[in-house]
């Protein structure tokens, strides 16, 4: 349907398309590990390699599985168990040959099936009707997008721990959606670059 | 050993006292994105509340052959199947609003706060407090999730429920269709929440 180049799709999935920011996606971790920038930063660089990883495994699977076989309709349970199997997947690799680095990541690495950042990216790419280096532009862009997101409102609410005095009710959860909301504005103002979709 | 709670105490808990969304900032993913229009919103909400009492039952019925090591593959699998009669069901009846909906049908499966009522609740629990938990949850969800959509339509396209209802002269607000709309709308309800009825147990987390 739509033809944009690989390249000018990742931007477009880190800027204008973010999918945190205009598509909602993987909001319930979000809100939880955005309290400091190093937690996040973890998350992040966990979220960017599953994300790229299950949009290939998935739209393989898709068209060379699903399709020939008309189960189309069984996406979403053959999604979900890929994304899951992967995650353990790469959890127990990480644990077996990088224990330093499972020392940093391991205790994001499970809540990442959960995400749902991860099936948005594949049921986005499915609508879209993406090719497969679409796809993989797309994955990845979405992931670092999602990253980016996440440090800098990690970074605003650091800040705001240390000085601001929120009026009662306001800490936590409520500020972090407004900061978001405020975020989310300002990459807005990306959406005149390029548009997709 | 406390009195297990009667239906109507679980009902009224997963009603407002542990309502998913002001309370606990859960499985707001896949829904907020459709709170621009209220009929998405009702569609998704009746979606999202069928998923989520039948899986609560489903699992509790299951929960005495399901082994613990493998229960959340189960449970996500139970989930999954729901979800996809719902999608079947809107793509069949409602045709326009599958394609409005897009992929965020899909989405429920990844709602958190389904996996969470499943863990927390259905998976101890007879079978019928846990519907009744599962409805009360999502009921407590989908009215919030209503609250929401309720100020963003009119304001973002001047209409209630596709009636027009705003005067000829009102300028749409575009930011209230936009995501950053529905941010500070959530963010606000959370704070307004927070800060009238603050909970009795704090830090009971």
């Amino acid at each position: 349907m739509i033809q944009v180049d690989p390249g000018t799709l990742f931007f477009a999935a880190i800027f204008t398309n973010n999918i945190l920011l205009t598509n909602f996606l993987g909001l319930c971790p979000f809100l939880s590990i955005s309290r400091e920038v190093r937690a996040a930063l973890g998350l992040g660089v966990a979220v960017v390699f599953v994300m790229t990883c299950t949009a290939v495994i998935n739209y393989l699977v898709y068209y060379h599985v699903l399709e020939p076989l008309s189960l189309t309709h069984f996406r979403y349970i053959v999604f979900i168990v890929i994304i899951a199997a992967f995650v353990q997947l790469v959890e127990m690799s990480v644990e077996r040959f990088f224990p330093a680095l499972y020392f940093v990541l391991g205790i994001f690495l499970p809540l990442i099936t959960v995400n749902c950042a991860i099936l948005g990216a594949s049921l986005f790419m499915i609508i879209r009707e993406y090719t497969l280096w679409q796809s993989i532009a797309y994955g990845a862009g979405s992931g670092i997008g999602w990253m980016l997101a996440i440090i800098a409102v990690g970074a605003c609410r650091e800040k705001l721990q240390q000085s601001a005095r929120l009026p009662k009710g306001l800490e936590g959860p409520a500020i972090t959606l407004i900061i978001t909301g405020l975020m989310s504005l300002a990459f807005m103002a990306f959406s005149g670059m390029i548009q997709i979709q | 050993m406390p009195q297990p709670p009667t239906n109507i105490q679980i009902f009224k808990a997963g009603l407002w006292k542990d309502n998913p969304v002001l309370r606990q900032i859960l499985g707001i993913c896949s829904t907020l994105a459709v709170t621009n229009l209220m009929v998405n919103t009702l569609v998704m909400n009746a979606g999202l509340i069928f998923t989520l009492s039948m899986s609560s039952l489903t699992v509790s019925l299951l929960r005495n052959y399901t082994p613990k090591r493998i229960r959340m593959m189960v449970q996500t699998l139970i989930i999954a199947s729901y979800v996809i009669i719902v999608d079947i069901a809107i793509k069949a009846y409602l045709p326009d609003i599958s394609e409005a909906l897009g992929p965020y049908v899909g989405l429920i499966i990844t709602n958190c706060i389904i996996m969470g009522r499943c863990e927390a609740f259905a998976r101890n629990n007879p079978p019928w407090p846990s519907f009744v938990d599962g409805l009360a949850v999502s009921i407590g969800y989908a009215l919030v999730l209503l609250a929401i959509a309720v100020v963003r339509e009119p304001l973002g396209f001047g209409t209630f429920l596709g009636y027009r209802i705003m005067p000829d002269g009102f300028t749409p607000w575009t930011v209230m269709i936009m995501a950053p709309g529905a941010f500070f709308m959530l963010g606000i309800y959370v704070w307004i929440i927070k800060a009238f009825f603050p909970q009795t147990e704090e830090g009971k987390k």
